[in-house]
C-alpha cells in the first residue's frame, strides 16, 4: 500500500525524462553554456548574375573546447561559413540572415569596430595557403607581435619576446632567428606553424582552421594536424575545422557537420556519423575514401554528377539528381534538418528519415 | 651588394659608348652642316670648305667619333660650333635649372599621385574611382605643349596671376618666391603626365595588393583599415611601382625638352632644341651624353630600389 502511494513519484520521473529527451534541441542547448551559436546562417554574393546564395539555412553551435569539422566538397560551402563568422567576407558578400552568437555578441550584426575588437583577439583564423597568407615584405616577428601590440597591449619588446616562446612551442627551429626572418626563408610546413602561432598569440577561445594542411605534403599534413590538436586541447581552444578529408575529420573532431550544396545536410559527434551515417550524400563520401584494411584492387564508388552551381540550385533537396535512394518527393519538396528518434545529437536533412517521432527543428 | 654595383657600374661604360656612337651617327644622317651657321650671301664653296676643315668636319665619321671619344676620356666634351664656348660649361649652368625643374615636378606628382591611387583603390568602382581613372587617363592624354599653352593663356595672359615663361623675373634679381613663380606652371605641366600615370600604376597595384591572401590574414588578426593599407598593401604595391619610377625619369627628360622651350625655362631641354636649330653638334653629343648617363642612373637605382623594398630581393 504504501508503496503505491509514493508510485506517483516514479511516474513523474519517467514523464520528465521523456520530456528532456523530447525537448526540441534548441532547448537542451540553453542548458550547457555554447561558445558558438550559428542559427539559419544566410550568406550571399552579388553577382553579374543577381543575388546568389552561398549558404543557406546553416545552423550548428560548439561547446567551449570542442572541436567541430566541416566537411564537404569544393564548393559546399564551407569556407564562406568560415568567412562569415569571421567577418571576412569578400566585397560582394554578406550575410543576408540567421545569426552567429559568439558569448553573448550576434557577429553577424555586430559593427566592424567591435568585430575587430573580437577578431585575432578571442577568435583567430588558420588559412589554407600558409605561402601566401604571410605578408612577404614584413619580418615574420613583425606580423606575430602585431596582433599582441594590438590586442593585449605588449610592447614591441615584450611581444618579441612571446613571439619567440610561441615559435619554440609550435615547434620552430632556432625561433631566435627566425623571429628575424622574412617569409620566404620558411618552407610552407614552417609558415604554416607560424600562422598557428599567430592564431594562438592572443589566447583565443575559438580557432577557425580552413583546410589548414590541404596545401601541405602529406607528411607535413600528420605534424601539423598534431600540433593544432595538442595545442587546442592544451589550451582549451575550440575549433571549427574545415576539411575535405574524412581522415583528418577521424582523427580531429568532437563532432562533425556535413555540408552539401550550401547547407548542413547532417550532423552528429565524430562516432556516431562514421558508425551509422545517415543521409545518402554521407553514406556516399564514406564509400568514397579508401580503405587501409579492404580487399586489394578494391573499386571506390564516386557520386556521380557534380555539386550543383549556386545559381542553379535543384529544387527541392539539393541532392536528389544525385541521390541513389531519391524518391519523387525529393525533386520538389525541400527538406527540414531532422532530429533522428533516439539520439538527440544526431541531425540529418533528408526526407528518409521523415518519421512522426522525429522532430523539425526551428 | 656591392660587387653587384661594381658590376652593373662596368657594364654601364660600353652601353654608354654604344649611346654616344649611335647618337653621333644619327646626328651626322641628318641634312645640314655646322658650318652653315656661318654662311653670309656672298660666302662660297671655298669658305665653306675652310670652315669645315677648321671645325674638323672634313674627316671621316669614324675619325670625328674617334677624336670625340678621346676627348672625352680626358674629360673634354669639345667646343660649341656656334659660340666656341667649351661644352663642359654650357651644360653646367644649364643643369641646375633642369634639375630643380625635374625635381620639382618628380617629388609632387608622386606626393599628388600616391594618395590618389590609394584612395581610388579603396574606394574600387566607386564614382571616386572613375573619376580619378578619368582624370589620369586625360592628363597622360593631354600633350605638354598643349596643356603648356593652356596655362599660360589662362595663368598668364587673361588672369595675369603668373609669369609666362622664364625662371626669374629679369632686373629684379629673383628672390625665392619669384622663382617658385616661375615654376609653378612648368611644374604644372610636366607633373600633370607624371602625376597621371603614377596614379593609375598605384591603383592598380593597390588593388592587386588588397586582393592578396596576406591582407585576409591582417584583416583576421582585427588590424583596422588604415594600418592594413599603409602597413601591408602599401608596402607590397610599391614594389611593382618602383620599376616606374626609372622610366618616369627617363619620360621626364623627354617631356622637360619641349617644356623648356614652352616656358623659355633656362635648362638642358631649351639648349638642346637651340643646338639643334644651329646643327650645333658637339653639344647635342654632350647633352646625349648626359641623358644617357641620367637613364642608366635611374635604372640602377630602381634595381637598388627593389632591393630595398622587397627582401625576397637580394644581389649578389
Amino acid at each position: 500500500m504504501s508503496s503505491r502511494k509514493y508510485d506517483w513519484i516514479g511516474t513523474l520521473g519517467t514523464i520528465w525524462a521523456t520530456a528532456i529527451s523530447h525537448l526540441p534541441w534548441r532547448i537542451r542547448l540553453s542548458t550547457t553554456p555554447e561558445l558558438l551559436q550559428v542559427r539559419n546562417l544566410k550568406t550571399e554574393f552579388s553577382t553579374d548574375q543577381g543575388a546568389v546564395t552561398a549558404v543557406d539555412e546553416v545552423s550548428f553551435s560548439l561547446a567551449p573546447g570542442e572541436t567541430l569539422c566541416l566537411v564537404g566538397e569544393s564548393g559546399s560551402g564551407k569556407s564562406v561559413t568560415a568567412l562569415s563568422i569571421m567577418g571576412l567576407l569578400a566585397d560582394n558578400g554578406r550575410v543576408a540572415g540567421g545569426s552567429i552568437r559568439f558569448e553573448d555578441q550576434d557577429l553577424a550584426t555586430l559593427p566592424e569596430r567591435r568585430l575587430r575588437a573580437i577578431r585575432g583577439n578571442s577568435i583567430a583564423m588558420i588559412f589554407q595557403e600558409p605561402m601566401t597568407s604571410l605578408n612577404p615584405v614584413l619580418t615574420i616577428g613583425d606580423q606575430l607581435s602585431e596582433t599582441m601590440i594590438l590586442h593585449l597591449g605588449l610592447t614591441k619588446a615584450q611581444a618579441r619576446e612571446r613571439v619567440i616562446e610561441l615559435l619554440t612551442k609550435v615547434g620552430i627551429p632556432r625561433a631566435a632567428e627566425v623571429v628575424d626572418d622574412y617569409p620566404h626563408r620558411l618552407s610552407g610546413g614552417m609558415r604554416q606553424r607560424a600562422m598557428i602561432a599567430m592564431a594562438l598569440s592572443c589566447g583565443p577561445k575559438l580557432i577557425v582552421a580552413d583546410e589548414p594542411t590541404t596545401a601541405l605534403d602529406v607528411t607535413i599534413q600528420a605534424q601539423i594536424l598534431k600540433l593544432i590538436r595538442d595545442l587546442s586541447a592544451e589550451t582549451g581552444t575550440a575549433m571549427i575545422l574545415i576539411t575535405h578529408d574524412l581522415g583528418v575529420v577521424a582523427e580531429m573532431a568532437d563532432r562533425v557537420a556535413v555540408m552539401y550544396a550550401g547547407q548542413v545536410v547532417e550532423q552528429a559527434d565524430v562516432f556516431t556519423l562514421f558508425d551509422e551515417p545517415k543521409h545518402p550524400y554521407t553514406t556516399a563520401l564514406m564509400r568514397s575514401i579508401p580503405h587501409l584494411a579492404g580487399p586489394a584492387g578494391e573499386r571506390l564508388t564516386a557520386i556521380s554528377g557534380s555539386v550543383p552551381s549556386l545559381a542553379q540550385m535543384p529544387t527541392g533537396c539539393r541532392f536528389h539528381d544525385r541521390c541513389p535512394q531519391a524518391m519523387d518527393r525529393c525533386r520538389d519538396d525541400r527538406p527540414e534538418l531532422l532530429q533522428l528518434n533516439g539520439s538527440p545529437d544526431h541531425t540529418v536533412r533528408c526526407w528518409l528519415y521523415d518519421v512522426p517521432v522525429a522532430k523539425v527543428l526551428p | 651588394m656591392g660587387s653587384y654595383l661594381i658590376r652593373r657600374l662596368l657594364i654601364g661604360i660600353p652601353v654608354l659608348i654604344g649611346v654616344t656612337l649611335i647618337n653621333f651617327l644619327i646626328i651626322n644622317l641628318a641634312p645640314g652642316s655646322p658650318a652653315d651657321l656661318y654662311l653670309t650671301p656672298t660666302s662660297t664653296s671655298a669658305d665653306v670648305a675652310r670652315v669645315e676643315a677648321e671645325l674638323g668636319l672634313d674627316q671621316p665619321i669614324f675619325v670625328q667619333y674617334f677624336h670625340w671619344l678621346t676627348r672625352l676620356f680626358h674629360g673634354d666634351l669639345g667646343v660649341s660650333f656656334q659660340n666656341r664656348a667649351p661644352v663642359t660649361e654650357l651644360i653646367g649652368e644649364r643643369l641646375g635649372p633642369t634639375l630643380l625643374l625635374m625635381g620639382t615636378s618628380l617629388v609632387i606628382a608622386y606626393l599628388v599621385a600616391i594618395p590618389i591611387g590609394i584612395l581610388a583603390a579603396r574606394k574600387k568602382n566607386s564614382a571616386t574611382d572613375y573619376s580619378v581613372v578619368g582624370a589620369s587617363f586625360l592628363g597622360i592624354s593631354v600633350p605638354h605643349f598643349f596643356l603648356g599653352l593652356v596655362l599660360i593663356y589662362v595663368f598668364a595672359l587673361e588672369l595675369g596671376w603668373l609669369p609666362t615663361g622664364n625662371m626669374i623675373t629679369l632686373g629684379r634679381g629673383g628672390g625665392f618666391a619669384d622663382r617658385v613663380n616661375h615654376l609653378i606652371l612648368p611644374v604644372a605641366v610636366l607633373a600633370t603626365a607624371t602625376a597621371a600615370n603614377m596614379t593609375r600604376y598605384v591603383r592598380s597595384s593597390m588593388i592587386d595588393a588588397f586582393g592578396q591572401d596576406y591582407i585576409r590574414t591582417a584583416k583576421a588578426k582585427g588590424l583596422g583599415r588604415s594600418v592594413i593599407t599603409s602597413k601591408h598593401a602599401l608596402r607590397n604595391a610599391l614594389i611593382p611601382v618602383v620599376t616606374v619610377i626609372g622610366v618616369d625619369l627617363s619620360a621626364l627628360i623627354g617631356g622637360a625638352i619641349v617644356t623648356e622651350q614652352i616656358f623659355q625655362w633656362p635648362g638642358i631641354g631649351l639648349l638642346t632644341i637651340q643646338s639643334i636649330g644651329a646643327r650645333d653638334y658637339a653639344v647635342l653629343m654632350g647633352i646625349n651624353l648626359i641623358a644617357a648617363i641620367a637613364v642608366f642612373g635611374a635604372n640602377l637605382l630602381t634595381d637598388i630600389a627593389y632591393a630595398v623594398v622587397d627582401p625576397r630581393v637580394t644581389y649578389a
